[in-house]
């Protein structure tokens, strides 16, 4: 009886550390890379669609789409990561993210190439990002944790999304 | 038992506010020679419906402050007090006290004492002294018989003078409605329990029952003074009496220091008061008057103790029944349209084209009622705004010594709710410049052959599918010359540039640029012009000076009269579309390449009767690379008026009129230069929607 009580006890202490660190991101790719964010941050995922352009922005800023009502910018983050451009195909994915603090939340479309899978890691065995020197910018990137022997790296969303000027506009 | 009052707060707020708008326009109106009986009942109706809210809310600090105001509003309603200047003034100045107290507890901030007692004071020293000097007969005791209705005590108890020093409790005049017992209240279980909370002692009044002939067993002719001795709070007290409220006229006051009290001497000498004695027996019944500014202080700090609950703050308006009528027929015609064009579709044929088509019609014509009747629901009118500058300018014009009149023009013109909130202090803004700049003195004004009063004209109409805000005053107007001087000493302005009479009067709108001599505290502080221009600008507005040098100044605020909805021209460029809005379009030209003029091999011109106007390639500005090129050959000019001046847009076509609803680009995107918005084209893409004026700024860099 009480060793039972016992394993119940270790049980439910593993199930909880378990809960604890585990962290579920969505993963997706571009081109051979693969790339995860925090799966709390993606409201939906969408197929890619013509877009409004905006005039007289950054190239990886795409454009604006009609979201149920509200307008939607596009990133496109191939461009964002100055990887090479791929031809927009029926097959092209839009994953549209939460960011922004708790008095304002921002909702963005980010275009990728395909969205692959949602991975549990646990917390704690996130690799922080080496330093990659000044070629890729790893400013976005959180950490990197291998899946099945390949490297995700997981993305900060709330740094990804954050637009360049747009605080000196705002200012 | 106890209901959640918090939820009732935001309504109450908004009541007493409306309350006290309608006694600061009462109290202004007032003509001191002659006064309109009705004028004082609605300040006194104002004040009354104050106190009662705030009685039941317990906001003790706001209902006794308001009693004294009522005090002194019934004397001049009855005629027993002449209404000066001074006590108008004074009730103003309560009028902004009783605001400050509200907005303090609405942001559950802690009341400022020392400004409330300070008005008390004032109101205080008005009936008091108003009272003596005009009516010497008689005695003092005439605020205290008005203050306590009719709590009518005994003169050898009131004489007692109290020894018992810091002694805690509450003193509860309580004089029940004759009706009181039909309520099936009794009024013995209410002391029952007063009872339980400390020590009580009863004093009842009798004078007022009649003979035993005419004496109705079911009415309460009685009227009580309690007391109650312990360490209670004030809520406690009130929450007893919370069901006898609407039914009986009642005064609670803590015992607290005993003062020595004024001298009373009744005019009617009661009958001697009974004492009933209940199962505890107090040794002796003590009658204690505190100084107010001592209640006052321990009121609030009551009110200070109170946790700070978080009220979520939600923003209200108030709608025309009328107006929801209207909202709720459209519906239903809607419905009904929706139901036939279903009926259509079910065994749809050929020939029931024209059905569908008839239907089709009838519900774009009631979606567009519908549309027009919800918009009406945000529509206020703009006396919201001017209702509050009547005060305004009778305050300022008397601390300036100068005779000003306002006029009104206008005021029931329906504004956006947005716009009437955004559109405040710009007004007010530019009102205190007329006030302060504009208005001579009067002997300067006698000297410059003008009527000793001046005047200001607020005037609101509206024209095209804007609003249109004037603010015309007959003073000194805008000197052209000390602008420009001005202007060029501080370096705004090259010495040689000729500027248009227009241009000028515009400096005014610069950052940082001030003529007035020296800096006063009605106007060199708070916002600038040029925060007066943005902030119209934001609204999706302009603002231009009228004036002449000695004649006067016309300030004159053009609006969209709503921020949700625009009509709109949508042109083609390239392969993507603009909207365009339809009030900044003066014309639409079809032109060739040929009919524009290169400037310095840079800019474009256009001729349109005699006048070169700039031209705004519309591809170029934006990168438009999509599109046949060589279309671009010839074009579509849309001349606009962007911020007072005429510009022309070169695009590739006009597609259609339309209405667009606005939609925020900011929302979560960013500002992007040259656009005002987005909105959803019919066939569920965005459109960028221009912004004129920016636009012009754009280019220009």
């Amino acid at each position: 009886m009480a060793q039972e009580a016992e394993n119940k006890d270790i049980d439910q202490y593993h199930y909880s550390r378990n809960l604890d660190n585990a962290v579920q991101y969505l993963s997706f790719a571009l081109g051979k890379e693969e790339y995860g964010v925090d799966i709390l941050r993606v409201q939906e995922i969408r197929s890619w669609e013509p877009v409004s352009r905006i005039p007289n922005v950054p190239c990886y800023e795409k454009g604006v789409v009609n979201l149920r009502g509200s307008i939607v910018p596009i990133l496109d983050l191939r461009e964002r990561f100055n990887l090479s451009k791929a031809e927009y195909t029926p097959l092209t994915v839009v994953v549209v993210l939460q960011t922004g603090d708790s008095n304002k939340t921002r909702i963005m479309g980010v275009v990728v190439d395909s969205v692959s899978d949602v991975i549990s890691v646990d917390k704690t065995e996130i690799q922080s990002a080496p330093d990659f020197g000044t070629k890729v910018s790893n400013e976005f990137i959180n950490g990197l944790v291998s899946v099945n022997e390949r490297m995700v790296m997981l993305l900060d969303v709330d740094k990804l999304l954050k637009l360049e000027e747009f605080d000196q506009d705002e200012s | 038992m106890s209901i959640d009052m918090s939820q009732f707060h935001q309504v109450f707020f908004e009541e007493c506010f409306e309350g006290l708008e309608a006694m600061e326009s009462g109290l202004l109106t007032l003509d001191m020679g002659d006064i309109d009986s009705e004028i004082i009942n609605t300040i006194f109706r104002g004040a009354h419906s104050i106190k009662g809210g705030s009685g039941t809310f317990g906001f003790t600090v706001v209902a006794e402050y308001t009693h004294i105001m009522e005090t002194l509003l019934d004397e001049m309603r009855d005629g027993r007090r002449k209404v000066t200047q001074p006590a108008v003034d004074v009730l103003l100045g309560s009028v902004d006290c009783l605001r400050e107290m509200l907005t303090a507890i609405q942001n559950e901030r802690n009341v400022n004492n020392a400004s409330v007692a300070k008005h008390k004071k004032a109101l205080e020293v008005v009936l008091n002294g108003g009272s003596m000097a005009e009516e010497p007969a008689l005695p003092v005791e005439q605020e205290f018989a008005s203050e306590e209705d009719s709590v009518n005590v005994a003169p050898d108890i009131v004489e007692e003078e109290s020894v018992e020093l810091g002694e805690q409790g509450w003193k509860i005049a309580f004089c029940p409605y004759l009706d009181l017992l039909k309520t099936g209240n009794d009024p013995v279980r209410l002391f029952r329990e007063l009872n339980e909370l400390g020590e009580l002692t009863t004093t009842v009044n009798i004078q007022d029952v009649p003979g035993f002939y005419e004496l109705d067993p079911e009415e309460c002719n009685i009227s009580w003074d309690l007391k109650v001795v312990g360490d209670i709070s004030g809520d406690e007290i009130r929450e007893i009496f919370n069901w006898v409220e609407g039914d009986c006229e009642m005064e609670i006051q803590p015992l607290a220091k005993a003062v020595k009290l004024p001298p009373v001497v009744k005019k009617i000498d009661p009958e001697p008061a009974a004492v009933i004695i209940p199962d505890n027996p107090a040794p002796k019944s003590v009658e204690v008057k505190p100084k107010v500014a001592e209640t006052k202080k321990s009121e609030s700090q009551d009110s200070d103790n109170e946790a700070a609950k978080t009220t979520a703050k939600a923003s209200s308006i108030r709608v025309d029944t009328d107006k929801i009528d209207t909202l709720i027929n459209m519906v239903g015609e809607v419905v009904i349209t929706q139901s036939m064009l279903g009926l259509v579709g079910e065994n749809f044929s050929m020939d029931k084209v024209g059905q569908l088509k008839r239907g089709l019609a009838q519900l774009e014509r009631h979606t567009r009622d519908l549309q027009q009747s919800v918009m009406n629901i945000r529509m206020l009118p703009i006396s919201f705004v001017f209702s509050r500058f009547p005060r305004l300018v009778h305050d300022i014009s008397s601390k300036l010594d100068k005779k000003i009149v306002l006029k009104l023009v206008g005021e029931n013109t329906e504004v956006d709710k947005a716009v009437v909130e955004l559109i405040n202090d710009p007004l007010v803004h530019l009102i205190r410049n007329s006030l302060d700049h504009g208005i001579e003195m009067p002997a300067d004004r006698v000297a410059a052959g003008k009527p000793e009063t001046g005047t200001i004209e607020l005037k609101a109409y509206h024209r095209g599918g804007h609003i249109v805000i004037e603010i015309i005053d007959d003073g000194r107007g805008l000197d052209k010359d000390k602008l420009l001087s001005k202007a060029i000493e501080k370096g705004l302005v090259e010495e040689n540039n000729l500027l248009t009479e227009k241009q000028i009067f515009e400096l005014i709108f610069m950052p940082g640029f001030s003529t007035a001599e020296q800096l006063t505290d009605i106007s060199g502080r708070g916002v600038g012009m040029d925060v007066v221009r943005r902030n119209i600008q934001s609204l999706g507005g302009n603002i231009e000076i009228i004036s002449e040098l000695g004649k006067g100044t016309t300030i004159a605020i053009h609006l969209p009269l709503t921020l949700a909805i625009l009509d709109g021209q949508s042109v083609a460029v390239g392969d993507e579309t603009y909207i365009v809005p339809l009030v900044s379009i003066i014309e639409s030209i079809n032109i060739t390449e040929r009919m524009l003029n290169k400037v310095a091999g840079k800019g474009e011109t256009f001729r349109l009767r005699n006048e070169y106007l700039p031209v705004i390639r519309m591809r170029g500005i934006f990168n438009v690379h999509s599109g046949n090129p060589t279309k671009s050959k010839e074009g579509v000019l849309v001349v606009v008026e962007g911020q007072g001046e005429l510009c022309c847009l070169l695009v590739d076509e006009l597609l259609g009129q339309q209405q667009v609803v606005i939609k925020s680009l900011e929302a979560n995107y960013r500002r992007v230069e040259g656009v005002s918005g987005a909105t959803i084209l019919g066939d569920g893409s965005v459109a960028l929607i221009l912004d004129v004026p920016g636009l012009v700024r754009f280019s220009i860099r």
